[in-house]
């Protein structure tokens, strides 16, 4: 398990980037995970402030191999309940049960050494180690932690679609939209939530039309060689290869890929389009600009 | 004298008769210990039965005296267990409950469960066994799927209530909803909002159409506008509603729609749901509030500011009122001028770690009790508290049975003396004498123990966290509470000396959990050594822990039966999870490897 955690961090580079409140809950899977653990072993005096205390709280548990005498407040706790599987989707979940069971042994041996009993360590009120996550604490039910966690990202109503099904987005549910591209006759579907990035999206992008696209060359063309057939598509969202990534958004508004948070871009992406960098001019993209400003949280 | 002699000639019909007007349980219970015959008598003509733990007695047993049961009430896990403080695989399986009443009480009609695991199969059993099955109430349950919900729904006959409160399920499609048959006419009330996956809508709405006698209607959050009109235009007697989804575009039809639909329901008094809920859809309540009686804000972190404020002062005849932090004290300065008939209150936390700023005070406490005489029960987060706060809140409400404070920061005195709050819930348990359920934070020293167990002599429930200097604050309550059923404590610098101080008071008590507390191997075992009609149990998930990770991940199984943990020699070590409770079923048999019953 111990190589999962290296890789954990890496996934996120650069947390803050996005301007994504740290109590949207998407973040917790992947990347913050280890990125926030290092913070949590910072020493900082002050208030809390931003952290993610919910997510904080399930990860101190299992992940803090050296814990501060005062952390020990409760932390002898349960590994992760089922209630808990609301917050979070079913991989990062099955991650999360593993290395909170791995290493909780590694830190509660510590923890059985260092305990004091929770009474003799008098906490100043405003000490961050008072406001430290405890198990269990607030006691509030899981149903109302979770929309406690969420309760921050309500942001302005959508349009509401119309429909005999209501449109409830679950977060074990696939979302496919179609995707097009210039030059190949056939669509395809792909399933945005099963990817975490701009990166991973853009990547299976080219695994998609990879083939189709060398097909369509061979076929207009004379006979290429082999080496024609799969030949990547790159730069798909930074404007430098042949093609370029938009997406048409719930407003009917064609869009650049890349511009906006991940979660943002999964729920307002309604179809794609791989279109040739060349024919893309400022008059079939609207600016992103004026969208950010009005649904930014 | 004649007269008493006189009670041994009545027929056993009669006093049959006389029985059945006894319908609290206490009563009952008590009746049945006078002589053999009335125990035969009582036993046979027992319709409901309430067991607050299911581990306090065998489900055969309980069967088998009570063969004419209609009704039965369960409750399984410690309530700890709601804040994830009882592992995963604890117990309080329902499948030997439903099993056992299978075998011995087919006339089964309710069933109601809190705190348990049901499977899939023990639904399934219960929709074949009872052939008369009318009502399952599953509140914070775990275990089963929607297929079991389909099975229930498929074979139960004449059900007339199905609710799900807060229970975790497993969403294994929408096709659930289809299974009730189309002659199946007699549903009363149906809660599914603790549902998180898709409702298949036309199945919903079929099913609405042919229950004319549909009361109580609790949606989930996947049920739009659209629907929920179309299902209040088809039920104008609906008492009580849960919204789904209230998101909806102003000006559409289907919003358009809900107002009409609404206003027809002239019985309408009890909502919740508004998930999602726009400021523009709240307007369409506003032609029913003047009548309604509970309203439950909790799920609905958009109603907060002026929009509550602008429903809010409607609901003038409001009893029951549960709402989010986020209506700040000015919120509740509404709720206090405007709803003077208000019963209970519980404002919940919007922000668990009390990392923003205050958004409720002792400020709205105080404006509530002063506007809100008849309050009784109360369950309030705040950041903070303080004990003139506290002593004007008992002043004006001395009506208090239930009485609920969680200051989010634990240990945190009073700011504005930096003093524990020992006065200020001292006043609460000296005024209100009908006080039954108690639960106390912040800065707490043995004080506060010591007028609990002088003054709360009602007290059933107390709940205790982060408080107390030593052993005595805990002996206060064992000695002073004469009626305490449920005692947990968490946290707390309570040892082995409290916990031994009067151990024959845990037989007057359902149960009690101590978690993180000064208790030790030794004074468990000697506890269960001096009590032998209670199951003292540990939960150790560590040790349980260590051992499978030394074997490699290969799961040892230490049953009750090796005791080569508990007795190894170490009695000192301090005890993680204490539950005792009092049982005559013997220690359990069902127990996973971290517990152990000593």
């Amino acid at each position: 398990m111990e190589e999962m955690q290296p890789k954990l961090l890496d996934l996120i580079p650069n947390e803050r980037g996005w301007g994504v409140t740290a109590n949207d809950r998407e973040m917790v899977i992947g990347g913050g995970f280890g990125v926030r653990e290092e913070k949590k072993l910072e020493l900082r005096l002050g208030l809390p402030g931003e952290e993610d205390w919910n997510a904080n709280r399930k990860k101190t548990e299992g992940l803090c191999a050296n814990v501060k005498p005062s952390f020990s407040l409760g932390l002898f706790g349960a590994p992760q309940t089922k209630q808990e599987a609301g917050l979070i989707t079913g991989e990062a979940q099955k991650i999360h049960a593993k290395a909170d069971k791995q290493t909780s042994v590694v830190e509660r041996k510590a923890i059985a050494h260092a305990a004091t009993p929770p009474a003799a360590t008098p906490l100043p009120s405003n000490s961050r180690a008072a406001n430290a996550p405890v198990v269990g604490w607030p006691p509030v039910r899981s149903f109302r932690r979770n929309l406690a966690s969420t309760s921050k990202t309500v942001l302005e109503p959508q349009k509401w679609a119309s429909g005999t099904c209501a449109k409830f987005e679950n977060s074990t549910k696939g979302l496919f939209v179609k995707i097009n591209m210039d030059g190949v006759p056939i669509g395809r579907k792909i399933d945005l939530k099963a990817y975490d990035s701009y990166d991973k999206l853009s990547s299976a992008v080219d695994q998609l039309f990879r083939g189709l696209l060398a097909d369509q060359r061979s076929e207009i063309g004379t006979e290429k060689n082999v080496e024609e057939k799969g030949r990547a598509i790159q730069g798909l969202l930074d404007g430098s290869g042949e093609y370029t990534l938009v997406y048409e958004d719930d407003e009917g508004d064609k869009m650049l890929v890349g511009d906006v948070p991940w979660e943002m871009f999964v729920s307002t992406a309604k179809r794609l389009r791989v279109l040739k960098s060349s024919d893309l001019s400022a008059s079939t993209l609207r600016t992103t600009s004026r969208k950010r400003a009005a649904t930014e949280c | 004298m004649k007269v008493q002699s006189a009670m041994f000639y009545f027929p056993e019909e009669v006093i049959e008769h006389i029985f059945s007007f006894l319908t609290h349980h206490p009563d009952r219970n008590t009746v049945s210990t006078v002589c053999k015959a009335w125990y035969k008598i009582e036993r046979l003509s027992r319709r409901e039965v309430f067991v607050g733990n299911c581990y306090a007695i065998r489900p055969d047993r309980a069967a088998a005296r009570f063969p004419g049961l209609r009704s039965l009430t369960l409750k399984g896990k410690p309530h700890f267990a709601d804040f994830d403080l009882v592992p995963p695989d604890w117990g309080g399986l329902a499948g030997p409950w439903i099993e056992a009443m299978a075998r011995s009480c087919p006339n089964l009609e309710e069933l109601r469960m809190k705190r348990m695991v049901v499977s899939d199969e023990s639904l399934e059993l219960l929709a074949h066994a009872f052939p008369n099955f009318k009502a399952l109430v599953l509140v914070s349950c775990e275990g089963f799927s929607t297929d079991g919900l389909a099975a229930v729904a498929r074979s139960c006959k004449s059900l007339r209530e199905l609710d799900l409160q807060e229970n975790e399920i497993e969403d294994r499609g929408p096709r659930w909803l289809n299974s009730f048959p189309d002659m199946c006419t007699s549903l009363v009330s149906l809660n599914f909002a603790c549902l998180k996956g898709e409702v298949n809508l036309k199945s919903l709405e079929r099913l609405v159409c042919r229950s004319p006698n549909l009361k109580c209607l609790r949606l989930n959050r996947a049920v739009p506008v659209e629907t929920l009109a179309k299902i209040m235009n088809q039920c104008p007697n609906l008492e009580d509603l849960g919204t789904g989804s209230l998101l909806a575009d102003q000006f559409s039809e289907a919003y358009v729609s809900l107002i009409s639909a609404l206003q027809k329901c002239k019985k309408l008094r009890c909502l919740s749901g508004f998930w999602d809920a726009s400021p523009l859809c709240l307007l369409a309540v506003y032609p029913i509030c003047a009548n309604l009686t509970g309203l439950n804000l909790s799920y609905a972190p958009t109603v907060q500011g002026q929009d509550f404020i602008n429903l809010i002062q409607h609901c003038v005849k409001l009893l029951r009122l549960w709402v989010l932090d986020s209506v700040g004290d000015k919120g509740l300065a509404v709720v206090a001028s405007a709803c003077k008939e208000l019963q209970e209150l519980r404002v919940f936390p919007s922000d668990l770690f009390a990392a923003g700023p205050a958004t409720v005070t002792e400020e709205g406490l105080v404006a509530i009790s002063t506007g809100c005489p008849k309050l009784n029960s109360l369950l309030y987060f705040c950041h903070s508290m303080t004990n003139s706060a506290l002593i004007t809140v008992s002043k004006n409400c001395p009506n208090f049975t239930r009485f609920r404070l969680c200051i989010l920061e634990p240990r945190k005195p009073d700011p504005a003396t930096n003093e524990p709050l020992d006065e200020g819930f001292g006043a609460v348990v000296k005024t209100c004498k009908n006080l039954r359920r108690f639960s106390i934070s912040g800065l707490l020293t043995d004080q506060v123990f010591y007028y609990i167990g002088k003054y709360a002599k009602a007290l059933e429930m107390l709940s205790i966290a982060f408080a107390g200097d030593t052993d005595q604050g805990m002996t206060y309550v064992l000695n002073g509470c004469k009626n305490l059923r449920k005692l947990e404590i968490r946290d707390c610098p309570f040892g082995d000396g409290a916990l031994l101080a009067d151990v024959t008071k845990y037989e007057t008590m359902r149960s009690l959990w101590m978690s993180s507390c000064d208790i030790s191997l030794r004074g468990c075992k000697a506890l269960a050594t001096k009590m032998p009609s209670l199951n003292v149990e540990i939960i150790n998930e560590w040790e349980a822990e260590m051992e499978e990770n030394l074997n490699n991940g290969v799961a040892e199984v230490i049953s009750n039966n090796n005791n080569k943990h508990i007795n190894n020699g170490n009695d000192e070590r301090k005890v993680e999870k204490l539950y005792v409770y009092r049982t005559v079923g013997g220690p359990r048999t069902d127990a996973p490897d971290f517990v152990w019953t000593l």
